[in-house]
Parts: structure tokens; C-alpha cells; sequence
């Protein structure tokens, strides 16, 4: 990736990320996201993992900001009013994480191998980053993590199902499957 | 080629910038999206560390951490719902029910 295309990427993620915090509307707030995570996947591809940034893109991107999208237009949620009198909370918020950002940095900058200076050919193989190269991986050093994931998975989707149906003592006769009604107002 | 540095410190920042979304924001499902910003900060870390070092486990790290986030993102979101639901509100200064 060359370093003016670098370049716009970042700047771009970052003012995604800058439009998540500062839209007062979470569906704005969400498109903002959005841009951010395909960035990443886009950062993902350069760096060689492309099988990476595919899943990044579908599973991020196409599912769980969908999932989101559902429940921000669920809760009907509204453009919240501009509160004031909380500046001081805002101002200190933003001088500690732009100290932790500095911090992380500089950490970072420390420990990568060569530093700021550009680094030479990555030590990638022929196949490195292809889902072949991942695969391998996961059904051989991590087979039980993968195994575990799959338990892991079911386990939050018979939660959430718990969790977000409308009467969790009624039966299932009694309550309407899949059906969510917003509360009286 | 752009050093991994670069990419680290893009993580630093987007990290950052998601702390002070947690910190700000009151809206319980924006705190949430700060929240996946903070995540996909890490996963570029791995990523590109393991693009340094030649090896795909920083890929396998960051499949997990997706995999996670999937789970994390479905049971909170429900957990949002059940809450609107009985408070009729996702706002997070005003569920107090665990404040002293």
C-alpha cells in the first residue's frame, strides 16, 4: 500500500471514528461506524491478510451493524438534544484519552521492529493471509478455541432470544415469537 | 511499504477515540458502536504485528475477537432491548437502580 493511499485511509478512519462520538443521531452515528470498519478491512487487505478483510467486511459490516441498524429503528430511537453543563466531564474525557492514545503510540512506536523507518519485503510466504494459510491454523493449534467458538456462538443466540423476548415467565403459547412492541409512552 | 508503526499508531488513535466515546457519550448503543471501534483498533494491531512477524496467528486472534464481538454484539443489544422495554429509556444517566 503506498503511503499517500495509507495516507487518506487513516485520515478517513479517523474521522469516521471522530463522527461515531460526535453524531447525535445513532443512525449517523452507525454510518460513521460503518465507513470506519470497512476501512479496517481495507488496512487488513494491505497488511496480506485478505481473507481476514473479507470476513472483517461481511461479518462486521454486513451483519452486526445490521443487527444494530434493527435495534436503533426498534427502540426508535431520536436525535438527542444538545446537553450543556457537562463540558468540564467532555474536556477532561478527551485530555486522558488523547493521553492513553499518546501513550499506546509511543509504546507501539518503541516495540514495532524498525521503528519509523520503512520497513523492507515482509517476511510473508506465497499463500500468507489466504483463507488457506488461516485455516490451517485454526483446525490445527487452535482446533479447541475454534471448537469452543461454535459453543460460544449458540450460547448468544439462545441468550439474546432470552433475553429480548417480550415475557421470559410466559410460554411459549402465550407470548408472540418474534414479535417486539415498543412500550407505552 | 508503510512500517507497521503506522498502523500501530492509527490503532493508538482509533482506541483513543473510542475510550472518549465510553466516557461521553450517553446513549447506551453509542457507547456500544465506541465500544466495536475499540475492538476493530486491537484487531489492527494484531494484524498488522503479525504481518510484521510473518505469522498468521495474529489472524487467528483477530478471527476469535470477531467471532466474540458477534456474541457480544447479539446478547447486548438484547440486553438493550429488555431494558428499553422496562425503563423505556436506553439513556445511561438515568439507569440507577445499581448506584448507591
Amino acid at each position: 500500500m503506498p503511503a499517500w493511499l495509507f495516507t487518506f485511509v487513516a485520515v478517513l478512519a479517523v474521522l469516521g471514528a471522530l463522527g461515531v462520538i460526535l453524531q447525535r443521531n445513532p443512525v449517523h452515528s452507525l454510518l460513521a461506524l460503518v465507513l470506519v470498519l470497512s476501512l479496517i478491512a481495507v488496512l487488513f487487505i494491505a497488511l496480506g491478510a485478505v481473507a481476514l478483510g473479507f470476513l472483517q467486511a461481511i461479518v462486521y459490516v454486513g451483519a452486526i451493524m445490521v443487527l444494530f441498524l434493527f435495534v436503533i429503528w426498534l427502540l426508535n430511537l431520536e436525535t438527542e438534544p444538545r446537553e450543556g453543563g457537562r463540558l468540564l466531564v467532555k474536556l477532561a474525557a478527551a485530555v486522558l484519552a488523547a493521553m492513553l492514545a499518546a501513550e499506546l503510540a509511543a509504546l507501539a512506536w518503541r516495540a514495532a521492529p524498525g521503528g519509523a523507518a520503512a520497513a523492507g519485503a515482509l517476511h510473508q510466504g506465497a499463500n500468507y493471509g489466504s483463507m488457506a494459510a488461516l485455516a490451517k491454523v485454526l483446525m490445527g493449534e487452535y482446533l479447541l478455541a475454534f471448537e469452543v467458538t461454535s459453543v460460544l456462538l449458540l450460547a448468544a443466540v439462545v441468550g439474546a432470544v432470552a433475553l429480548a423476548r417480550k415475557d421470559p415467565g410466559a410460554g411459549p403459547q402465550s407470548s408472540t415469537p418474534g414479535r417486539l412492541e415498543p412500550p407505552l409512552r | 511499504m508503510v512500517a507497521p508503526s503506522y498502523y500501530l499508531a492509527l490503532s493508538a488513535l482509533l482506541f483513543g477515540i473510542g475510550v472518549v466515546g465510553v466516557l461521553v457519550r450517553r446513549n447506551a448503543i453509542v457507547i456500544f458502536m465506541s465500544i466495536e471501534v475499540m475492538l476493530n483498533a486491537a484487531n489492527l494491531a494484531f494484524v498488522a504485528l503479525g504481518a510484521e512477524a510473518g505469522s498468521v496467528e495474529g489472524q487467528a486472534f483477530v478471527f476469535f475477537v470477531l467471532t466474540v464481538a458477534a456474541a457480544e454484539a447479539a446478547v447486548g443489544l438484547a440486553i438493550l432491548i429488555a431494558v428499553f422495554r422496562n425503563r423505556e429509556t436506553v439513556n445511561a444517566d438515568e439507569l440507577t437502580l445499581l448506584r448507591w
